[in-house]
């Protein structure tokens, strides 16, 4: 053999990390290789945004406060459901990866295991951040307006970011779990779709019956929408910001390691 | 730890799956440097073993040591000396060929340099150099083959699986890759092949384990394994029917097997100079003409044949 190896001499959570930008770096050339997934990054949300602004606006318009305008009520809704849905992607890609034997290879190496789910999530907060974009893009040609400031743009940069992890972690424990590529497609659908519509992201939670109300106004999406939409409009944010906060962190902290511990222990019994 | 000669160390290894014993105390050994194949047919147990002993799977009782590393305890330490080439290709499809050498290099941690530089020696070495810019999803099944197995080489271990690696090439990729893994063996790997191919088994390996059902039901070397089924076979083939007829009275209970349409008569013979005279003699002497004859030596297929048969016609058995 004519090459002489060099091996890396960092310490290990040098090589961890590293392994980790690796990762993100392949599930980012993934994204882009894709290209008929990266069109639906750009066109969906700005489907989504029309059609919800057109078919509701006119019959939700009298339920909102004084003064607001549907399409400013449902950015933040919309945003918001957007990047849950997005996640699927996440939960997507670890499920083939595990189908394909990819990560029977990735097991069999010295690296540290999670920056496969690393990788998935961290590229597809790219991808959501673009998304995001295309849609607030969108939503200025058709009327949306915002009085936040830098400084609140900042928080809600970070709110969804936050959110946006805090759900690809999630769905990456789908993608684990299910069987086959199919199932992560109906179970992140059937978990995704009523928490998004039993919220307030697309009406005020006021008119729901009691029992969904009830829901609704304490599950965590609606924190969040709230908080959002408070930055977004500048009317008084409460206690939605810190719930948000709270709600983000913590799925993390629980979230990720168990996602750790599933993926080791997937297919290693 | 001291280095045992073992390489690889398998002691009576279990692993069921529910209610399935996969494995029902497989024992293997293999020195430093050599070949072990594990032949089986499907469903033997062999894809279990390999995951098993490449850290990708736990099992229940028994031992496994790879360079006197644990696989249970120490599996870091394990995964930095194999290298691991699947039953069915690992490569991200979607990477090209030479991102996927390059990344899986870095994964073993070499430097980014090494990575490099070692991707485009392997790519050269399996003839992908003009694919090595193109998805690994555009790439027929042999280029995927041996751009799997490059990955696995990537950091040069000194431990090697390879599970079925020919399984599905045509016969001139086979080759290639037959090639391939000799150089392997040459520079001092210590490699376990599965295969079901008798005649892989016995052109590359030093020894040969048989295993079928969980179980190790014959292991040695290839010439080992053949004595034990035995004998030559005399294949005699007359030019009619009538001829047939008047070689088996000559002959008599020697003739184990005939084939009336092909006119031919099989015949065990111990000693292949002497015994092959004493029949054309017989012959001559009552007037009999051959059309041809050949010998037959066993092959290994005549020693998996003998050794699965028992359990296969058992199988059948119960499924009547
Ligand atoms: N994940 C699993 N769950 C349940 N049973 C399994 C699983 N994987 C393998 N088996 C069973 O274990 C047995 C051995 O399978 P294995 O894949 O090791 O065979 P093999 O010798 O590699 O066969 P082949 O030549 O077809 O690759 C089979 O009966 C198979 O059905
Ligand atoms: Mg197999």
């Amino acid at each position: 053999m004519a090459v002489e190896l060099e091996f890396e001499r960092k310490p290990k959570f040098l090589l961890d990390v590293q392994d980790s930008l690796i990762m993100i770096r392949r599930s980012t050339t993934h994204i882009i290789r894709h290209t008929d997934q990266l069109l639906g990054t750009f066109f969906q949300p700005i489907m989504f945004l029309v059609l919800f602004a057109a078919v509701f606006g006119g019959a939700l318009e009298q339920s909102l406060p004084k003064g607001v305008s549907y399409i400013n009520f449902l950015m933040a809704g919309i945003i918001i459901q957007t990047v849950a849905f997005g996640s699927t992607t996440t939960a997507i890609a670890v499920s083939s990866d595990l189908q394909k034997g990819i990560v029977d290879r990735f097991r069999s190496l010295p690296m540290n295991n999670l920056a496969v789910l690393t990788g998935h999530v961290v590229s597809d907060l790219a991808r959501n951040g673009l998304s995001t974009l295309v849609m607030i893009i969108t939503g200025l040609a058709i009327g949306f307006r915002t009085s936040a400031s830098p400084w609140e743009w900042l928080q809600i940069i970070g709110l969804i970011g936050l959110f946006t992890l805090a759900f690809s972690w999630l769905a990456s424990i789908i993608g684990v779990m299910a069987k086959s590529v199919e199932a992560v497609q109906w179970l992140t659908f059937i978990i995704i779709f009523p928490l998004t519509f039993a919220s307030s992201a697309f009406t005020p939670t006021d008119n729901m019956g009691s029992v969904l109300r009830a829901f609704a106004q304490h599950q965590p999406i609606t924190q969040f929408v709230n908080a959002l939409r408070a930055l977004l409009l500048g009317t008084p944010i409460g206690n939605y910001g810190w719930v948000s906060l709270a709600w983000g962190i913590g799925t993390l902290v629980v979230i990720v390691p168990f996602a750790s511990w599933l993926f080791r222990r997937r297919g290693a019994n | 730890m001291a280095k045992t000669d073992y390489v690889i160390e398998v002691k009576n290894l279990k692993k069921a799956y529910g209610s399935n014993q996969v494995l029902e105390g497989i024992n293997l050994k293999v020195e430093r440097g050599t070949m072990l194949a594990l032949l089986g047919p499907n469903g033997a147990g062999k894809t279990t073993t390999v995951r098993i002993l490449s850290t990708l799977l736990g099992f229940d009782e028994g031992m496994v040591t790879i360079e006197g590393h644990d696989v249970k305890k120490d599996a870091d330490a394990v995964r930095k000396v194999i290298g691991l080439t699947g039953q069915s290709a690992a490569v991200d499809e979607l990477l090209t060929g030479r991102e996927n050498l390059v990344m899986m290099g870095r994964l073993y941690r070499l430097t980014k340099r090494s990575a490099q530089a070692r991707a485009e020696e392997l790519l050269e070495q399996f003839d992908l150099v003009k694919a090595a810019g193109r998805p690994a999803r555009t790439y027929s099944g042999g280029m995927r083959r041996r751009l799997d197995l490059a990955v696995s080489l990537i950091a040069v271990p000194p431990v090697i699986f390879l599970d079925e690696p020919t399984t599905g090439l045509d016969p001139r990729s086979r080759i290639a890759m037959w090639d391939i893994i000799k150089q392997l063996m040459e520079a001092g790997t210590t490699i376990l092949l599965t295969t079901q191919y008798l005649d892989e088994a016995d052109q590359l390996a030093d020894r040969i384990v048989v295993i079928d059902g969980g179980k190790v039901i014959a292991e040695g070397t290839a010439a080992e394994l053949k004595s034990k089924v035995g004998k030559d076979r005399l294949e005699l083939t007359l030019k009619d029917g009538k001829g047939l007829i008047a070689a088996v009275k000559v002959l008599g209970k020697q003739v184990v097997d005939t084939d009336d349409k092909e006119h031919s008569a099989t015949i065990i013979i111990n000693d292949t100079n002497k015994d092959v005279q004493k029949v054309l003699e017989a012959l001559t002497k009552a007037k009999v003409t051959l059309a041809s004859m050949a010998v037959h030596k066993p092959t290994l297929d005549d020693v998996f044949l003998s050794l699965t048969g028992k359990q296969k016609k058992a199988q059948t058995e119960e499924e009547k």
